[in-house]
């Protein structure tokens, strides 16, 4: 057995040897190999620069999207209000309606999008690998993943904080009331390392329990595991709504952590941050704008140059982007302005009920401001 | 008439040159496989500009550790935390797989039992807890602790100074006095003590035929010598019970849900593994040893320990190393349930430092070793219990 193995590759090594140094009464039959072999060279040249494409080499994101049709966008998965699919397996949320805001910016419809369900822990490494294109899973911008971590942040797209969700039967007013708490916490998020530095910094102790799933975790505060949950002030709004008995269970006032919650994508990609970043300030700049999915055909005749401008009657925002001039149009159109993706995902009138608060527009006392569209 | 043998044989034909021709070929492509993985991530890492290095384990984790062996705060770093993570790994698996060793000899034993029901509730307890995954079992007894227990506040109080809550089990522990620690020490040096008496009554009894009640002796040795330095110390009895105050118990020893719905999944898990190994242990020694050993004389007891035994652990040694090492690599599934085990430090650490090839690689690292250990130790127990042919 071995033996003919062995035959098999000294032979076939003979043959490239006796093809390589082959008499000077063929060298028109290798001529033509040679061409044969240069044509097959360019084809298979052309095979690699397309299998490059899909594995998203760093600063072609906006071209592997447009080759491969569609946007791969991280989101949470099982977040109520920012990413989760509702009943009928449809995704929905804030985060989703960002990234479809991208997908309709990018190839003018909305919902060209796949959507990758992602834990604290692996939504980073899924970014770095070119596994997804973008992130939109209510991620906070810190410093240290901007640099560290290679990514980039483009506009937030959710002002946050940290709060505490309690159930009412304890009795408690206030956080600082929480020394020696069990505390139900999320592992690998900033939220871990802000409640370790509230407990330190109040001089009080705690006992973390670190579960990693986010609904196995709220399985374990609703069974009475943890005396509180801790997260992003949305979140717990978000994980009450689904409680068993949501009137059993109260945030506490304290808001102990500034989360600007944004999309990441890799660092050194500038177009593909540009076309992200400018997604999310549509939406905004829609809203100031008083320009929503049904009034924006109307505007598409106004007179406002500001609005010509943004709705790409007045061209030349779609090229300096790369994108169609009529790309905000479609976010608009097909998403909505930010007031209505807000309104529409979190805001009073959902299970969530959560004011509008910071993420009003700065002329209603937020922090939700675009700069000009021009 | 022998033919000469062929004065020059062709290198390809040569056995010996050829094995290490393929010997050559197959290291260089497993170099060159390496060196194109380690070549590949580092430029894919500096394209990306993600920072690398082992430098992180020296900042301050600033994440707090639900339990640990040694004093930890958020203020120490993720060198310390990673060690803390470490030892909790190493507490589970030490812990069970002594019992799981235990138990699964007990069932394993129960299973051959020639009592019907107890032979058949063993093997209905191997097929059940075999073949439901791991992770689910975990689950299942989280969940029971959880749901089932109630609050600190109205804690099952059986016995004095004993509180069973979803909180985990908390009972009273001595007071911290100096003598404990002469105890401990006294426990070492009675082991020392009793491992040369065994081997003098074993080569005495081997000289003159007469036996030494050693079992009686060592009991007496291991129990009596720290009693006798307790005693000795002045006899302290205060305890540190636990108080409920505020959230939770102050003070006394804990033992969290988290810990043990770990421990009791994998314990219950690979028990039943282990007890089909002993089974086919005992099951591999020929039952004419048994009867020779009867009729040469021999207590129950002695054909157990000299005959069936030693033959039978040569069969048993080597799966149940592989069920120690699985239980050891199984303990990293207490992410899920919130056990903080290696994995789930490192997995933290990688999270906030980003630096996740460093991260796996310690994983990867620290598992290896760990099931290195076991295979160098249970490989000599196995050598040293291996039939010495004569």
């Amino acid at each position: 057995m071995k033996n003919l193995r062995f035959f098999v590759v000294l032979s076939l090594v003979c043959f490239v040897c006796f093809m390589a140094c082959g008499d000077s009464g063929k060298v028109s039959e290798m001529e033509k190999k040679a061409a044969d072999a240069e044509s097959k060279v360019s084809e298979l040249e052309k095979k690699v620069a397309e299998l490059e494409k899909a594995a998203a080499p760093i600063g072609k994101t906006l071209e592997n999207v447009l080759a491969k049709g569609y946007i791969q966008a991280g989101v949470n998965g099982d977040l109520f209000g920012f990413g989760k699919p509702d009943e009928k397996g449809v995704w929905q949320g804030l985060d989703v309606d960002t990234a479809r805001a991208i997908a309709a910016a990018v190839f003018g419809d909305a919902e060209k999008v796949k959507y990758t369900p992602l834990t604290a822990k692996t939504r980073f490494t899924a970014l770095q690998s070119g596994e997804i294109d973008v992130l939109t899973r209510n991620c906070t911008v810190t410093l240290s993943r901007d640099t560290d971590l290679g990514l980039d942040f483009a506009q937030v797209n959710y002002y946050d904080g940290q709060g505490f969700l309690v159930p009412k039967k304890l009795g408690l007013k206030s956080a600082k009331e929480l020394d020696g708490a069990s505390v139900c916490v999320l592992p690998g998020t900033t939220t871990e390392l802000n409640l370790a530095d509230y407990f330190r910094a109040n001089g009080m102790k705690m006992n973390p329990v670190v579960i990693e799933n986010t609904a196995e975790l709220a399985k374990t505060f609703f069974a009475g595991r943890c005396d509180c949950l801790t997260s992003d002030a949305s979140q717990l709004a978000g994980t009450r709504a689904v409680a068993p008995n949501p009137q059993d269970y109260i945030i506490l006032p304290e808001i102990i952590s500034k989360e600007p919650l944004a999309p990441a994508v890799r660092h050194g990609d500038n177009q593909w941050k540009d076309i992200v970043n400018w997604s999310v300030l549509a939406m905004i700049e829609a809203e100031e704008l008083g320009i929503t999915s049904e009034n924006v055909d109307d505007m598409l005749k106004s007179e406002d140059p500001k609005i010509m401008r943004f709705l790409g009657v007045t061209e030349g925002n779609g090229k300096a982007l790369g994108l169609d001039e009529k790309w905000a149009y479609n976010i608009v159109k097909q998403v909505g302005n930010y007031g209505e993706v807000f309104e529409r995902n979190v805001g009073v009138n959902t299970p969530l009920g959560i004011e509008r608060g910071l993420n009003a527009l700065w002329t209603k006392g937020g922090l939700m401001y675009s700069p000009d569209f021009k | 008439m022998g033919t000469p043998p062929p004065a020059t044989v062709p290198f390809y034909n040569d056995p010996k040159k050829r094995s290490i021709l393929f010997q050559l070929l197959t290291l260089l492509m497993v170099g060159l496989l390496a060196f194109y993985l380690i070549s590949n991530t580092l430029a894919n890492v500096e394209k990306q500009s993600i920072a690398t290095g082992f430098g992180f384990l020296e900042k301050e984790a600033a994440f707090e550790i639900g339990e640990s062996a040694l004093s930890y705060s958020a203020a120490d770093t993720y060198g310390r935390a990673l060690v803390v993570g470490f030892l909790n790994t190493l507490i589970v698996s030490l812990v069970g797989i002594i019992i799981t060793v235990i138990l699964g000899t007990l069932i394993g034993i129960a299973r051959l039992s020639s009592n019907w029901l107890v032979s058949k509730l063993a093997a209905a307890y191997i097929e059940v807890f075999q073949d439901i995954p791991v992770l689910l079992q975990l689950f299942f007894w989280y969940a029971f602790f959880y749901n089932v227990l109630p609050s600190p506040r109205q804690a099952i109080h059986p016995i004095m100074g004993v509180f069973l809550s979803n909180r985990g089990l908390v009972f009273a522990v001595p007071e911290t006095h100096p003598v404990y620690k002469y105890m401990g020490i006294s426990v070492i040096v009675a082991c020392v003590v009793v491992y040369f008496l065994r081997r003098w009554a074993r080569q005495r009894q081997a000289r003159t035929g007469q036996p030494f009640p050693i079992f009686r002796a060592s009991l007496a040795l291991v129990v009596g010598l720290p009693l006798a330095t307790w005693a000795a110390g002045g006899a302290p009895t205060a305890m540190n019970v636990p108080v409920l105050k505020g959230f939770n118990f102050i003070g006394g020893a804990n033992i969290s849900p988290e810990f043990t719905a770990l421990l009791l999944g994998l314990i219950f898990y690979t028990a039943a593994f282990v007890a089909e190994v002993v089974r086919a242990g005992i099951q591999s020694v020929s039952k004419g040893q048994t009867e020779a050993a009867k009729s040469l004389g021999l207590r129950p007891s002695q054909v157990l320990n000299l005959v069936i035994l030693p033959q039978a652990l040569r069969v048993i040694i080597p799966p149940m190393t592989s069920q120690m090492l699985n239980l050891t690599k199984n303990s990293s599934l207490a992410v899920a349930i919130g056990y903080p085990d290696f994995v789930s430090v490192a997995g933290t650490t990688i999270n906030q430092t980003g630096q996740a090839i460093e991260g796996v690689a310690l994983m990867m690292i620290v598992y290896l070793t760990l099931s290195l250990l076991t295979s160098a130790f249970m490989n000599w127990y196995n050598k040293k219990m291996a039939l010495v042919e004569r």
